[in-house]
């Protein structure tokens, strides 16, 4: 790798990273990892003059039970998350979609936090993100911490909401409760490879049917985008497969996927439809 | 004690410094005062440079040196094309680095030279240079249409030859054939992935130098490199230390092979270049690249009367080494392994402004395989047979052997029969197509779909005199040397160049084998002109049936003289010992002998030789083929694709190969496994693409995908052995068959998959979206990319990351 040349800071404490991210100004990245941004930099797409690596921001590795929500630290590596007890309990819509994040060295290496601040939609996590209605947690020197629901999180193609300044620490993810069935639908030409449609999907079952259903799509537009005319119409409906396939075919309306060498826009948008009835039978059937 | 070397699984001995990578790959290696080497590559697929301007990158820190097409013009010659497969064949000059125009993405421009490499590559981005955009030629059908923008404007026309072979009455077999089978297939362009990408270092000693680079072939390199630069070759030594895989794309004479040694003579330092992977995709010679129009007329039984086959062969911008001749590798091959009356070649190089091709695993014969494999699945299809049946109807009976073909080649030994009747047994076939029956029955979402491919193929490239005919311009010999040294021990000198093979291994298991010495005692030199000093190299599945035959050769050489040696010592008669297990005794008193260490220490004291006898145990053999070899087998493989995604999944995959005799096992087994990783890829994964404008827009592995371990089925490998009968060893060559066979098998499948649905082919790769388009019966839109495309990671475009 022969990356432009920038300065570098390896920071041991949040108030410390926030200082050099600072000092760094307009054009510093944060080191989160790298598995997004390293091959930006050995491409030479990415000149950043400083990296503020968080890599030994113990703090941020931590995965904490806050009662109603798990807070993932931002540093907890995808091997840790998969892995962690609480998230396989709370939150096994992140355990299974951490899980067909690229492969284990990348998933040694890669964290949670870099790879929603990424903020890329054809990662796997930004959709799973908003489809839990996760909350991220930022923070900078200069205005302490603010908290933003994933919606807003994600602004653009691979533009988040953070400013320059801000560190992104954590996400604070409310626990699904009884009920709830999860799945990630990931559609893939080999195993490394990025998702040319992914379907996260969480579904509650009641007596009468499905009660809430959240489908957010990986890879459909600039951002993680949710079906909300699949979430809409199914609410009150039997949980069948058929019910699924019919609300599925409304999961690409509103989006705008991209075309390119792994898919064209029209064939994203029947893998949408596609993949979410087989993500809604999953879900509601786990 | 026998030794039975010959056939024994040993691991490979030299796998461990290899996968460690402590060892001497070429990047590894250091001799003080290195200078770095980085390349300004074209941005534009077809450009005339008006100027490049050098001075600010010159005064960038720690840049010794910035030098333009226009500074080496007098000194770098033209690369070398070996092979001029016709009289009037078009050879367009190849500077190593562009003066005037440049005709591909990715063409050198410029280079930096540094005290490190960060200062190589910064310094790259201040040059700059004005290109007069020219018109791009991608598409070789286009090109060859009158007033097509050209390639070459000294040349008049885009065509590079044409070539062609006839045997038989084609007429008579086509007319009033009752049936004929006709198609396009499009072998779509690859690029050669070696694990190690292309290095060089080049190191000065006054008049002399090293050249140290990542190569298959440092014998050829040597010549012509001195042929190129002018330097005279006794002056240069070329080492091909530890090489990280080939698979064709080192069988090269690279421009920065040249421009670094001419860097090296001009400042005087050591120079080093080491290419970056999306560096390496775009100038690595590519592989495959044709439009194939092929023609097949059969009677109703399914008896093959005749086949026409027209290529068009992609050239990319300039000819290399061997870019015309390996279109023409296929020409022997489009008969397979079956009987027809008459069959006509005809292939029409073309140039594009893309990337040059040349070889590339397996050579023009997975193209050819491919071509009459889908062929001959066609034909069952459309008679109703099964495809096992066509075949067997057509294929040469194991009796017939030898047997000359219709494409002129005589096939020495073979049983189509055993390695098909076994990988029948092993893959279930019955129990499968019943499952097939079922899924089209119940409508299944996901289709079960079955591929054949009964493949030979030739090789252990070749006999001299048959590379003569073919106008190529060297020979295809090899050279081994064995030397039994005073204590006993062996040294094995080969001219055949490993790089991944597993020669250190298989080569001293045929030397102990031969000699009767351990395994331990012998060492294997190689890839070095100044220890290996005569050698033709590694390529063409050449190694064991040309190189191993050499060193079994020079190995009974070697206990001739021994023998010699032995009856002396032993006062008797050397017709009456005998040699076993390593020494020699008197026929019938076993008590009474020497053993080879003992004969050797003598050899080498010299103090009682027989009269005329040389001192010291060594032979040398240089071994030309009378024949090529012909491995063949029967492949296998069971796709499920599912309907509504156009996902393929290969569930069952059968191997059953027949390479003659076997040295090792483990490593026959290694390069099967390797090499249907890459025919898979062929099929399912690797393109390389280039849009409108003559950009290749999979310049990293996010967009040219690569299979790995994860994306494949288990193997089901199994071996028939019938021994070639052109060599004493028997042995045939495995480097390339499982890429040569694999992948037809899986495009067999895929489509045998999706007949009911009308569907009767789908480009390559069989992307999720091609197998969906043909479902929609859209056709999927041919090689290039979707409208839109763009390279990326993940997603499209750079931008901003954490």
């Amino acid at each position: 790798m022969i990356p432009a040349a920038f300065d570098y800071a390896r920071p041991t404490t949040v108030e410390e990273a926030c200082a050099a991210l600072a000092d760094a100004g307009e054009d510093a990245k944060v080191l989160a990892g790298g598995q997004s941004l390293m091959p930006l930099l050995r491409l030479r797409l990415a000149y950043p003059d400083a990296l503020i690596d968080l890599d030994r921001v113990e703090a941020l590795r931590e995965i904490r039970d806050e009662g109603d929500a798990l807070f993932i630290g931002a540093m907890a590596t995808h091997h840790q998350v998969m892995r962690d007890p609480l998230v396989r309990e709370h939150a096994p819509l992140i355990a299974k979609a951490t899980a067909t994040v690229a492969d284990p060295a990348v998933r040694h290496r890669g964290t949670f936090g870099g790879a929603l601040a990424h903020a890329d939609p054809a990662g796997d996590l930004p959709a799973v993100a908003l489809a839990l209605d996760a909350e991220f947690a930022a923070v900078s020197a200069e205005r302490g911490e603010r908290r933003m629901p994933a919606a807003e999180f994600f602004v653009d193609w691979m533009t988040s909401a953070l400013e320059p300044d801000e560190i992104l620490v954590g996400v604070r993810v409310p626990k699904l409760g009884a009920g709830w069935g999860v799945h990630y639908e990931k559609f893939h030409r080999t195993a490394q490879a990025w998702a040319i449609v992914g379907v996260a999907c969480a579904v509650r079952r009641g007596q009468d049917g499905v009660e809430e259903a959240r489908v957010a799509l990986t890879n459909m537009g600039p951002t993680p985008v949710r079906a909300t005319e699949v979430e809409r119409s199914l609410q009150g409906r039997a949980a069948s497969e058929d019910a699924f396939k019919e609300a599925a075919q409304r999961a690409a309306e509103g989006t705008s996927p991209p075309g390119d060498l792994h898919g064209s826009s029209e064939y994203r948008a029947h893998l949408a439809r596609v993949l979410t009835a087989r993500a809604l039978t999953a879900a509601a059937a786990g | 004690m026998t030794v039975q070397e010959i056939g024994t699984p040993r691991r490979r001995v030299e796998d461990a410094r290899l996968v460690t990578g402590r060892t001497r790959w070429t990047d590894n290696m250091q001799p003080p005062g290195t200078l770095y080497v980085a390349f300004l590559r074209s941005p534009m697929a077809h450009a005339r440079i008006n100027s490049v301007n050098v001075s600010a990158a010159k005064s960038r820190p720690n840049v010794v040196a910035v030098l333009t097409g226009a500074d080496f013009a007098d000194e770098q010659g033209s690369l070398p094309c070996a092979w001029p497969v016709t009289e009037d064949m078009k050879h367009p000059a190849h500077p190593p680095m562009a003066v005037d125009e440049v005709r591909y993405v990715g063409e050198p421009v410029a280079c930096v030279v540094a005290r490190d490499r960060y200062a190589a590559a910064d310094a790259l981005e201040a040059i700059d240079v004005d290109y007069e955009p020219l018109p791009a030629v991608v598409d070789m059908e286009e090109a060859l249409k009158e007033g097509s923008p050209l390639v070459h404007e000294d040349l008049g026309t885009n065509k590079c030859y044409t070539w062609v072979f006839e045997n038989g009455d084609l007429d008579a077999a086509m007319r009033d054939a009752p049936v004929v089978i006709e198609r396009r297939y499009v072998q779509q362009r690859l690029i050669p992935t070696a694990m190690e990408p292309r290095a060089v270092l080049c190191v000065p000693e006054g008049d002399d130098f090293t050249v140290y680079s990542a190569t298959q072939i440092p014998h050829i390199l040597r010549l012509m490199l001195a042929t190129v630069t002018g330097i005279p070759e006794h002056r240069l030594r070329v080492v091909a230390p530890d090489v990280g895989g080939g698979f064709g794309s080192k069988l090269q004479v690279y421009g920065e092979e040249v421009l670094c040694l001419l860097l090296a003579r001009r400042l005087g330092r050591p120079v080093k270049w080491t290419e970056s992977r999306s560096e390496g995709n775009m100038a690595v010679h590519h592989g495959r690249d044709q439009i194939q129009r092929l023609r097949l007329a059969a009677d109703r039984d399914g008896r093959i009367r005749g086949l026409k086959v027209d290529l068009l062969a992609d050239m990319g911008a300039y000819l290399m080494l061997v870019t015309p001749g390996i279109p023409l590798l296929g020409a022997f091959m489009f008969n397979g392994i079956y009987k027809m009356d008459a069959y006509s070649f005809t292939c029409t190089g073309v140039f594009t402004t893309k990337t040059p091709t040349d070889a590339y695993r397996g050579a023009g014969r997975p193209e050819a395989t491919f071509a009459i494999e889908r062929l001959m699945d066609e034909l069952a299809a459309e008679l109703g047979l099964d495809p096992i049946e066509v075949r067997r109807r057509n294929w040469i009976r194991h009796e017939e052997f030898p047997y000359e073909t219709v494409a002129g080649l005589t096939y020495d030994s073979g049983h189509y029969e055993a390695a098909t009747d076994k990988a029948l047994q092993l893959f279930e076939y019955d129990k499968l197509r019943a499952e097939q029956a079922d899924r089209r029955e119940r409508r299944d979402p996901v289709q079960l779909g079955i591929g054949v491919s009964t493949y030979t193929e030739m090789c252990g490239l070749a006999p001299s005199r048959v590379l003569g005919s073919l106008s190529y311009g060297a020979g295809g010999w090899e050279h081994a040397s064995v030397r039994v040294l005073p204590s006993g021990k062996v040294e094995v000198v080969t001219g055949s160049s490993a790089h991944g093979q597993g020669h250190e291994t298989a080569w001293a298991q045929i030397a102990a084998d031969r000699l009767g010495v351990p395994f331990e005692d012998v060492k294997v030199l190689h890839g070095d002109t100044a220890v290996s000093p005569k050698g033709m190299d590694t390529y063409g599945s050449r190694s064991l049936a040309v190189g191993g035959v050499a060193l079994y050769g020079a190995c009974d050489k070697v206990i001739d003289k021994a023998r010699k040696v032995a009856a002396h010592l032993l006062e008797a008669d050397e017709n009456d010992l005998e040699f076993s297990g390593g020494r020699f005794h008197v026929k019938g008193v076993a008590e009474q002998g020497r053993t080879l260490q003992e004969v050797a220490a003598a050899a080498f004291a010299a103090h009682d030789l027989p009269e005329g006898l040389e001192p010291s145990l060594d032979a040398e053999v240089t071994y030309d083929p009378d024949n090529f070899s012909f491995p063949h087998g029967t492949h296998l493989c069971a796709a499920e694709v599912d309907t509504e995604t156009g996902m393929v999944r290969l569930r069952t995959y059968v191997a059953v190969d027949d390479v003659g005799k076997v040295v090792n096992p483990l490593i026959v087994e290694g390069q099967v496994h390797g090499g249907l990783a890459q025919g898979i890829a062929q099929a399912l994964y690797e393109e390389a693409v280039y849009d409108a404008e003559g950009n290749l827009t999979t310049t990293t592995m996010a967009d040219y995908l690569v299979p790995s371990a994860a994306d494949l089925p288990e193997f089901t490998t199994d071996r028939t052995e019938t021994p070639a009968t052109s060599n004493p060893l028997g042995v045939k060559g495995v480097g390339e068959a499982g890429t040569i066979a694999s992948t037809p098998a899986v495009v067999n499948a895929i489509v045998d998959a999706l007949r009911p649905y009308g569907v009767r082919d789908v480009p390559m790769p069989c992307t999720p979206e091609r197998v969906w388009r043909a479902l929609q019966g859209d056709g999927a839109p041919e090689g290039g990319p979707q409208p839109g495309a763009a390279g990326g990671l993940g997603s499209v475009q750079g931008g901003d990351a954490q």
